[in-house]
């Protein structure tokens, strides 16, 4: 008898053991499938059942959930976020989705279209009626071959922040300008430069690379980049041995033992009176009073900073492209849209008219976009992911003392061979 | 509580418990439970591999799951019963792994090839397909009539009709809103917004949709991506699946596929983006006689044997000299010591070699101002101080796991050998070099072994502590004087800047394995000898 019972009872757990496990998944799918809001557009389009994956990292999620609310609201489809580290997007995107696991849309920035590309993976989009709202520079880096296949929302440059209570709010005329003022306010660093240690770092030094006129690669008529190395010849030669003079065996004002948190240790204490950063460093800036400028000329030519665009990029696998570029074009690319994704996240807008007086740093926002309307577009051609160990290297072996034009020119050789091969 | 029912009710010696029927059969039913739990999993497994069309998951599955029921159900398959569960954890966790890393080495799957041919090709299509420069945005309505689908705009005030087939024409008593979107065409339908937006192959239809403006085919074609509005866009590529050729109709070049996934024209130039294909043992040829490679490889493989075998060597002298100290009788409060020297083996590494970086700068770093008065030492940024820091920073890392195993050993030493040793009139040294010693190798000499093979390929304290620098001044690869053969390959194979060539670097890894497993096997023979002390 008692046995009876127990046999009684394993069936039964075991049934509903199997139900709990079958109607796990319907119950997942009827939660994800959310019902339109009550309002007067969801009775003419309803498109329940439609599912878009959206990829995205944690500061943008808030932004981007606020305009999937209002699409799903109107539409009733549903958007589902897939939270990511950012740096992990790139290769993610990559992988996934010729596989068909990839996402409808998905965060990256405008460097990794040339990649993209290459690999297959984005459709062009269109950016709709407000197409013209958007920034020039935001629009050309998320281009490729002339076709647009981003859409922009941000963009992000490094600029020269100086510490008024040492030097006052004027920006310098001239590099040479900049450090004699930095060493008449009596501070043991009259410059700090963030060169990532030994490594290296040509993205925060390239203003002062473009003001001697050596661009990374050469751009053509349209503004495109070619793969044709840029940096080479007298041009590049003479920022470098520029770079030697102002490193560690000549004038010590660049030097391989300060990285990018130390250099935001010394400007934060007083000890530096410029440094150049980007705004992401801003919240390292607690203690002093700042302002933002663009980096002054050493070359004589405009210091011309990377500038880099963050976007939404739609999969060329994609089931729902008609969906995700309804998402792009009507829930995006609008002022609204545009307005809260920057008070999730306050990056500078690459859209006309986004208000940023709510930004932690209305006036150093101002700066920044100072800084990066004299800049270029970071070069999206896959051929730049082949270029920064090169060049990093360079510059830290000139700035620790090495021969400029040997160490550069053997750099642009060994660079040009290796995007041959 | 088994047990306890089981000993009450004694069972015949040759049934076990999980068979047991006799008394209350508990055994039994809990076996029955597991392995409907396992059961239960597994059929949602193979049911969610159904859905996701995912076949040889499916398969494998269904194969493990059969196997499972099969091996406790039955009555002969006692040893399998134990070792089944590893079994399939092996399988599934480092024989798949091998087995794939070995597959992608014969491919050229990286960047520029990853995807398929159809990938590739469509690709093509949609890179050549561009907007006629100055062409308007219409708003669109999609109709259809029938299975027809079409697009209607109004264009000078006039509503017009077209078909993929049929370009667009003008009809009669077409209406349209304020915004020019057609709002009736007569003998067509218009299609709801909402139909379009949640039927997906609807608006797979409506995407793919071509609407010839006019006869000329030069003049483009309406496209729409949301549909509610089109452009005039324009393709220079025509793709011809038969010939399986994709020509440029504006230049003419017509483009063949390779045998390296790429298509290449009759004029030289190649498409962007290609696909993966299966190269044979090409990767392998090029890791071991690339030129530009080569010498620097063997430079760095020459460093990685020393930076292991040196890593090894320091941090077991290190921790066993420490053991031995704390073992002694003498040392007070050992139990608080001994936890203070695992602390450096409980921090993450990565967090460790960021920290000792940081220490390590020349300027800035406590290291030259607390220890050498201030000088100007650039421990990370001359070739052999950074390979002496590299090392200093591992033995930091690593000893306390040599002083916890070499504890454990002494500990374990009985103590009558030694004293045997004394009575003979055997001296410290003696005791330790003689006995103690050979007897403590006996224990810690695999460990020894395994810890040479995670040190081969200790990625995250060369990455994080000097990325490999500093660099080589002599060779025209970016690689450094600290870069152990995992870092360089990491390097090489373009994974580091974005360009990965997985195919590349998976034949390396394997290269590498190959070594790992001749050196380790090499000496675990080695440690038989130690045995027969």
């Amino acid at each position: 008898m008692r046995n009876k019972i127990g046999m009684a009872a394993v069936v039964a757990t075991s049934v509903a053991l199997l139900a709990a496990c079958s109607s796990g998944t319907s119950s997942d799918e009827s939660s994800m499938t959310s019902s339109p809001a009550a309002s007067d557009t969801s009775s003419a389009i309803d498109a329940s059942g439609a599912k878009l994956t959206i990829w995205t990292d944690e500061n943008r999620q808030p932004a981007i959930e606020a305009a999937a609310k209002t699409f799903e609201a109107e539409t009733g489809a549903t958007v589902e976020l897939v939270v990511k580290n950012f740096d992990d997007i790139r290769s993610d995107f990559l992988a996934q989705v010729p596989t068909g696991e990839g996402p409808d849309i998905t965060i990256g920035a405008h460097d990794w279209l040339g990649a993209f590309v290459e690999g297959g993976v984005v459709n062009t989009v269109d950016l709709g009626t407000n197409a013209d709202k958007f920034s020039s520079v935001a629009v050309q880096a998320m281009s490729y071959n002339g076709q647009v296949y981003g859409m922009p929302y941000s963009t992000e440059a490094v600029a020269l922040i100086q510490n008024t209570d040492l030097v006052g709010e004027d920006a310098p005329a001239t590099f040479d300008d900049m450090i004699q003022k930095g060493v008449d306010s009596g501070v043991k660093y009259p410059f700090c430069i963030n060169v990532n240690g030994e490594v290296g770092d040509g993205y925060t030094m390239y203003p002062l690379q473009t003001s001697f006129g050596a661009p990374v690669f050469v751009q053509d008529a349209s503004g495109s980049y070619t793969t044709e190395v840029g940096m080479g010849g007298a041009n590049g030669e003479a920022f470098a041995k520029w770079l030697g003079e102002n490193g560690e065996k000549g004038k010590g004002y660049i030097s391989t033992t300060i990285d990018y948190a130390t250099a935001n240790e010394l400007f934060n204490s007083g000890k530096c009176a410029y440094t150049v950063a980007g705004p992401w460093a801003l919240s390292s800036y607690t203690d002093v009073n700042f302002k933002v400028n663009p980096v002054p000329s050493a070359g004589g030519e405009t210091a011309a900073p990377f500038v880099g665009v963050q976007g939404f990029y739609v999969s060329s696998q994609s089931a729902n492209a008609l969906l995700a570029n309804e998402f792009l074009t009507n829930y995006i690319a609008t002022p609204e849209a545009m307005q809260a994704l920057y008070d999730a996240d306050p990056r500078l807008p690459a859209f006309e008219g986004v208000d940023t007086s709510t930004a932690p740093f209305p006036d150093a926002i101002a700066g920044f976009q100072a800084s990066a309307e004299q800049g270029v577009p970071m070069p999206n051609i896959p051929q730049m992911g082949s270029v920064w160990d090169y060049w990093n290297a360079a510059e830290s072996k000139i700035i620790k003392g090495a021969d400029p034009v040997k160490t550069w020119d053997k750099m642009i050789t060994d660079l040009t061979a290796a995007l041959q091969g | 509580m088994t047990t306890d029912t089981a000993e009450k009710a004694p069972t015949p010696a040759t049934e076990s418990h999980g068979r047991s029927w006799t008394g209350l059969g508990w055994g039994f039913l809990v076996k029955l439970l597991l392995m409907m739990v396992v059961n239960a999993f597994g059929v949602s497994a193979i049911m969610s591999a159904w859905n996701a069309e995912a076949w040889v998951i499916l398969g494998a599955l269904v194969v493990f799951l059969v196997v499972a029921d099969w091996v406790y159900f039955s009555k002969r398959m006692l040893p399998l019963k134990y070792i089944y569960p590893g079994l399939v954890f092996l399988l599934v966790f480092q024989v798949f792994a091998m087995g794939y890393t070995a597959y992608v080495a014969t491919t050229n799957y990286g960047a520029g090839h990853n995807g398929s041919k159809q990938q590739a090709v469509e690709a093509a299509l949609i890179q050549a397909e561009r907007e006629v420069p100055g062409s308007p945005s219409y708003p669109l309505a999609v109709v259809r009539d029938g299975d027809t689908l079409g697009f209607a705009i109004t264009e000078d005030g006039t509503v017009e009709v077209g078909t993929a087939d049929q370009p667009l024409e003008a009809v009669d008593g077409g209406k349209a809103d304020d915004s020019g979107r057609p709002t009736e065409v007569p003998g067509w339908e218009i299609v709801p917004r909402g139909d379009l937006l949640s039927d997906q192959a609807l608006a797979k239809e409506v995407t793919d949709l071509r609407v010839p403006v006019s006869e000329d085919a030069n003049d483009g074609s309406l496209r729409t991506r949301e549909g509610s509005t089109a452009k005039v866009y324009k393709s220079s590529m025509v793709w011809d699946p038969a010939a399986d050729t994709l020509t440029d109709t504006e230049s003419g070049v017509v483009y063949t596929p390779n045998d390296r996934g790429t298509f290449v024209g009759d004029d030289g130039s190649t498409l962007a983006t290609g696909w993966y294909v299966s190269i044979g043992a090409d990767n392998f040829v090029t890791a071991v006689t690339n030129p530009d490679y080569a010498k620097p490889l063997l430079r760095v493989a020459a460093w990685t044997f020393a930076f292991a075998f040196l890593t090894v060597a320091t941090s077991f002298l290190l921790g066993l000299l420490f053991a031995i100290v704390f073992n002694d009788d003498r040392v007070k409060g050992k139990k608080i010591l001994r936890t203070l020297f695992i602390l450096p083996y409980a921090f993450p590494a990565f967090l460790t070699a960021l920290l000792w970086q940081g220490m390590l700068n020349p300027e800035f770093g406590v290291i030259n101002k607390w220890f050498f008065f201030g000088a100007d030492i650039n421990w990370l940024g001359d070739p052999w101080l950074a390979r002496f820091s590299v090392l200093a920073v591992n033995l930091w890392l690593s000893y306390p796991y040599w002083f916890l195993i070499c504890t454990g050993a002494l500990q374990s030493l009985s103590g009558e050998t030694t004293e045997a040793a004394k009575i003979d009139g055997a001296g410290r040294w003696r005791q330790f070099r003689s006995i103690t010693f050979p007897l403590l190798m006996v224990s810690t000499a695999p460990l020894a072994i395994s810890s040479f093979a995670f040190n081969f390929n200790n990625f995250t304290i060369i990455y994080m502590l000097t990325g490999g620098g500093p660099n080589f001044d002599d060779t025209s690869v970016p690689l450094g004087a600290t870069d152990i053969l995992i870092t360089a390959i990491y390097q090489i194979s373009g994974v580091q800047g974005g360009r990965a060539d997985y195919g590349l670097a998976a034949a390396l890894s394997i290269v590498v394995f190959v070594v790992v497993g001749i050196v380790s096997g090499l000496a675990f023979r080695q440690t038989k000898k130690l045995e027969e002390f």
